[in-house]
């Protein structure tokens, strides 16, 4: 099976992907990740200025199968939150890289984008 | 009677007695109370059913429902065993009844009955105190780690990390975390036992415990056990056994011969005390000499008089549960234990796991681990583990635990349990076999011929409905 992995974005091995777009960076998880949790049920979120450091957990994931926690790929100040997934967990299955978007993030630290993958090594490794 | 009470009946002082109360009463109009005007009523439904019609109900209600009572009930690691009959009749004693703020002179007879448990289980468990107080088998585990926690302490050796294989219950993890401990998970080998090698890379100064259970989920002994915790002894680690898989080892092998030294036992799985429906559980933890003094508080004991009392172990970690654990739990317990005897509990074990390997052998499952010990794990291959299992109801037996553990495909985590005859194993391995026959649609839709069909586990998590005004609502 063959995933979705958008050129543009940077990725975790942990599976959550960064979209930066003038200093501020969008934060979700890859379309391998939803298919590998099946049907997402639940989704719980940081709050608007919580400040997130790379690689700690920000939230948490529960699929029918299993709960995980999601990874902050890097560090800074949480500008804005998707609550549309409080009510629509599912947006996470249907569209990962748009509508199911969780977090906004004020980048801290551009640097940090260097220590995660681009697309042909998130790729590589998920083969 | 199992116990003795007459001899204090006399001594009235040391009877409890409930202060019983008048209350006065007073009627209050509605409008004049201070609740807001929504939440007040003028009228009362009440049900209004005739005696057969209440009957009818609940015996609906119990068809509808699948229980061991009904069928085989091989869910993997729960141990769902069929508990005789007397066990419910001797915790149904009125001289089991009595009220925990009795006074320990009035209840000899259970203090008797609570250290006799212990030494049962200490007993079985090669260990030597058992403290009766976690109610559960998680409660346990985390008793038994705080204990660990405590024992550092009382060192000076503070240590921040636990060892558990990545084939564990998750409430190993869960336990680590919440007595606030780091979680370090260790692989399994490709035979999917614990390796020494992996084990000796991941035990340091920082090791407070390692957390395994034997034989493990995959329904596997670990040999090299006494190497495991000689490893991690010598980094002053202490060794910690997960009683879950114990019906394998009863009368057999005891985890303190291993090594182990800190353990806990689930009385619902193992001894008799009925295990799901939230019912409560119990879950007595056993440790070593040296860890004895840090028990929970309170724990029962024979004086030097041959009088039985409770007291405060000398460094305890404190209280984990309200008065005596789950005193029936321990009494059905005892039960179990004082009818079988030692060779019973042994053929107990022995049973369980000829009937687990006799079953792998009828179903044409892959099974890519073996020879078992109590449980084993098939995969369902291609097909999706839940799917297969929901198709099982259909056959009219219970399916095993799916999806778990990792180490397997689309597992199906098999435990028939000592109690089912071959008849029964057979029939069992015929519904596996049916359903491995069949196509994935049929498997997906599946069950057809329960009182609940198939069930969208997605839509039911995202939009759950916890009362019957929710079922009202969806009507509409």
């Amino acid at each position: 099976m063959s995933f979705e992995i958008p050129d543009e974005l940077h990725y975790q091995d942990s599976h959550e992907w960064v979209r930066v777009d003038d200093g501020t960076a969008t934060i979700g998880i890859s379309d391998f990740a939803q298919d590998e949790l099946g049907d997402i049920v639940f989704v719980e979120l940081p709050s608007e200025g919580d400040d997130l450091d790379a690689g700690s957990d920000f939230g948490v994931v529960e699929s029918i199968k299993a709960v995980s926690d999601v990874y902050a790929p890097i560090s800074g100040s949480v500008t804005a939150v998707n609550e549309d997934l409080l009510d629509e967990p599912e947006l996470v299955n249907e569209d990962p890289y748009g509508d199911g978007w969780m977090l906004k993030v004020d980048l801290a630290d551009e640097g940090e984008l260097d220590d995660l993958l681009d697309a042909e090594e998130y790729e590589a490794q998920l083969a | 009677m199992i116990y003795d009470q007459a001899s204090y009946r006399d001594d009235s002082d040391e009877l409890y007695e409930p202060l019983l109360v008048e209350k006065a009463s007073k009627e209050v109009a509605v409008e004049d109370g201070p609740l807001p005007d929504d939440l007040t009523r003028d009228t009362l439904e009440m049900p209004e059913l005739s005696e057969p019609e209440l009957a009818r109900h609940y015996t609906r209600l119990s068809q509808m429902n699948y229980g061991v009572e009904n069928g085989p009930f091989p869910l993997g690691s729960c141990t769902m065993k069929y508990n005789p009959k007397y066990i419910d009749q001797v915790a149904g004693l009125d001289d089991a009844a009595v009220h925990p703020d009795r006074s320990e002179g009035s209840v000899q007879g259970v203090l008797d009955v609570m250290a006799t448990v212990q030494d049962y289980l200490a007993s079985i468990g090669g260990m030597d105190e058992v403290t009766l107080q976690p109610p559960a088998g998680a409660a346990g585990e985390f008793t038994g780690i705080a204990i660990a926690r405590a024992y550092h302490r009382a060192n000076d050796d503070e240590r921040s990390e636990v060892i558990i294989p990545d084939s564990a219950h998750g409430t190993n993890f869960a336990t680590a975390a919440m007595a606030g401990f780091d979680v370090v998970e260790l692989p399994s080998g490709e035979d999917g036992r614990v390796h020494l090698e992996a084990l000796e890379e991941a035990v340091c100064d920082d090791t407070a415990a390692l957390m395994l259970t034997n034989p493990n989920t995959l329904g596997l002994f670990e040999r090299d056990i006494e190497q495991i915790a000689d490893v991690v002894h010598d980094a002053g680690g202490l060794v910690y056994y997960d009683g879950a898989n114990l019906n394998a080892l009863l009368g057999q092998a005891r985890p303190g011969d291993m090594g182990f030294d800190i353990m806990h036992f689930n009385l619902h799985k193992t001894f008799a005390v009925p295990h799901g429906g939230g019912g409560p559980g119990a879950g007595p933890v056993g440790v070593v000499e040296d860890l004895a003094e840090f028990l929970p508080d309170p724990h029962a004991r024979e004086t030097d008089d041959g009088d039985y009392e409770l007291y405060e172990p000398a460094q305890s970690i404190g209280k984990v549960h309200g008065y005596h654990g789950n005193w029936l739990n321990s009494l059905r317990g005892f039960a179990y234990i004082a009818r079988l005897g030692g060779d019973g509990l042994a053929d107990t074990s022995e049973k369980a796991v000829l009937n687990a390997n006799y079953l792998a052998t009828q179903v044409d499952l892959e099974i890519p681990y073996g020879p078992f010990h109590h449980e084993f794990v098939a995969s369902a291959g291609d097909l999706d583990a839940a799917d297969f299992a929901k198709r099982m109801l259909d056959y009219g037996v219970h399916p095993p635990t799916t999806k778990w553990p990792e180490l397997v495909p689309e597992a199906l985590m098999t435990e028939p349990t000592e109690t089912e005859s071959i008849e029964t194993l057979d029939a069992l391995a015929t519904a596996f076999d049916n359903v491995l026959a069949e196509d994935e649609a049929t498997l997906a839709s599946a069950p057809n011929r329960t009182t609940a069909g198939h069930i969208d586990q997605a839509s039911a998590a995202r939009n759950p409905r916890l009362s019957w005004h929710a079922l009202e609502d969806g009507e509409e």
